[in-house]
């Protein structure tokens, strides 16, 4: 989580990200962050996220990100 | 099908009163019945068109989920219909004969086939279901561009008559007739004055906000129309703007704006190009070698082929693709810059100031729809700076008509205050019945008796029903 809460942090240092923030109202994560995460969690946590792994859903928090790359990492 | 002719409305009236009378489990067959006809009542024997589509997609989707119960690969179905339907798209754009809707529906056919191809959707089995999906008749005029996972289950559902949900969608009817035919169609005449002839830099700038006041009045006030009316039958559609003019950013705009192209071109263009293996590869060895400026590559890359893609959707001619780079251009230019600014993010001045400068750089690029020959925007862009500025040609608008627009659009930014205040103004009024009642009669009236209909005015057909 620590890993992902720094990526987070360098994408908007200005918000204090917890592992319960809401992304894309609190965090302010439109889709140009979205696909710049996607590359530095591919580097950090070695999930490759696919297009359709993009949803809201998934997005919504630190936490339904970490169950994602989780998830991914698994398959 | 024009949604403000009397035949229409006639129309609607007739459906929604059967809609209600046959069972639920019905309902949807009177949808699509009724769709049907309007459709081939337009459109005759170019209903060829949407056939192909529906049969390519109704197979494709069929054979791309069985390859992949049995494990195999289904790339070939997915390449055969995108191929198909975007060469027919392309193509009716590039010949000029535009079947109803092409634009909206082809696009929901292809999101909807990949979607069944990335499991995220089932394909479906009944025919009649997936030609209702795609020709529900409200949306398919100009939308807004469902996806499946938004629409499929709500068209075929049994809708039990709800007074206040059909009260609030004829509500919205009547609102979105108000800001096509008072609005809209009053300051249309004028628009195509002042794009004719260009007489300087007065003239080009009052054709920017007249043209801004136009097109939100068209775009918007029809797609009042369109929720309005599925909102009647129980259908909620998404929805397609969120008070755009009061965006900070040309980024933000796009996402206030037109929503549904906006989230499908998100969808299925952006995240697939910029997540793609080609792209990312590219983003890394640029990252190797560009440091930061490389880590944005992909973000890049995505950005310029979305903007190509809703700049082709627009329309085959050099101003489209000049409005789409534009577009994509300003967003870049706005995103690079955007850290300078984040300590001023929530002081009031500032709100203000980038407000008013999307909606002027904004009217400014919109523009350029008007103009097929790049060069000619160009030159009102230039004479902006050189002038003259006193040369205004007569626009044929009376005091009264400038009168009713300045009311107008004082009236349609109160609504969009409040709304971005205080949320949905039908909900705020609900209650409060007596106030409701002389709200909904002024607008009646207004819509009536000063709407744009008759001698001196050409009922105009809604700008978004020709993209």
């Amino acid at each position: 989580m620590d890993t992902l809460l720094k990526i987070l942090w360098e994408l908007h240092p200005d918000i204090n990200f917890t592992e319960d923030t809401r992304l894309l109202e609190e965090g302010g994560l439109d889709s140009f962050d979205i696909v710049t995460l996607v590359s530095e969690i591919e580097d950090a946590f070695g999930a490759v996220i696919r297009a359709q792994d993009l949803i809201p859903e998934n997005f919504q928090t630190p936490k339904t990100l970490l169950a994602l790359i989780r998830r991914l990492r698994e398959d | 099908m024009i949604l403000q002719s009397p035949w229409f409305i006639l129309f609607a009236a007739g459906l929604l009163v059967v809609y209600y009378l046959v069972p639920g489990k019905h309902q949807w067959k009177v949808l699509l019945a009724g769709s049907v006809c309007a459709y081939f009542q337009v459109e005759g024997a170019r209903v060829g068109f949407l056939l192909t589509t529906f049969l390519t997609t109704l197979v494709c989707g069929r054979k791309i989920e069985q390859a992949r119960e049995r494990g195999e690969r289904a790339g070939g179905w997915l390449a055969a219909c995108l191929g198909l339907n975007l060469a027919l798209l392309l193509g009716c754009k590039g010949s000029l004969l535009l079947p109803l809707g092409i634009s909206y529906y082809t696009l929901q056919a292809l999101g909807y086939v990949i979607d069944v191809y990335r499991g995220t959707e089932k394909a479906e089995k009944d025919p009649g279901k997936l030609a209702l999906f795609l020709c529900y008749f409200p949306q398919l005029i100009q939308g807004p561009v469902s996806r499946a996972s938004q629409l499929r289950a709500p068209l075929t559902e049994p809708h039990a008559y709800d007074g206040k949900q059909v009260s609030f969608g004829l509500q919205r009817m009547l609102w979105g007739y108000f800001k096509k035919l008072v609005i809209a169609d009053r300051v249309a005449p004028a628009v195509e004055i002042l794009t004719r002839d260009q007489a300087g830099g007065g003239s080009f700038a009052l054709l920017a906000v007249l043209y801004a006041l136009r097109i939100y009045g068209d775009f918007t006030g029809g797609i009042d129309i369109v929720l309005g009316l599925s909102q009647a039958f129980g259908i909620g559609l998404p929805e397609n703007f969120r008070q755009p003019f009061f965006s900070g950013s040309v980024a933000e705009y796009w996402r206030r704006w037109h929503m549904s192209l906006g989230a499908w071109m998100r969808e299925y263009v952006f995240f697939p190009v910029s997540v793609s293996k080609p792209v990312r590869r590219l983003g890394k060895a640029a990252r190797r070698r560009l440091g930061a400026f490389g880590k944005r590559l992909p973000v890049y890359i995505a950005t310029i082929l979305t903007w190509l893609a809703t700049g082709l959707w627009h329309g085959l001619t050099l101003n489209f693709l000049l409005w789409g780079m534009l577009n994509c251009l300003l967003i870049l230019i706005g995103e690079e810059l955007a850290p300078l600014f984040r300590g001023l993010k929530g002081k009031r001045w500032y709100t203000g100031c980038s407000i008013l400068g999307t909606w002027l750089i904004m009217d400014l690029i919109r523009v350029c729809d008007l103009f097929p020959d790049p060069r000619d925007y160009f030159r009102g862009l230039k004479s902006l700076l050189t002038g003259p500025w006193g040369q205004i040609p007569d626009l044929g608008l009376s005091s009264l008509d400038w009168g009713i627009l300045a009311l107008g659009c004082v009236v349609m930014t109160g609504v969009s205050l409040v709304q971005s205040r205080w949320g949905s103004v039908r909900e705020l009024l609900w209650k409060r019945e007596t106030l409701r009642f002389w709200i909904l009669f002024a607008l009646l009236l207004a819509v009536l008796l000063l709407g744009c209909y008759g001698v001196g005015y050409e009922a105009s057909n809604f700008i978004y029903n020709q993209f």
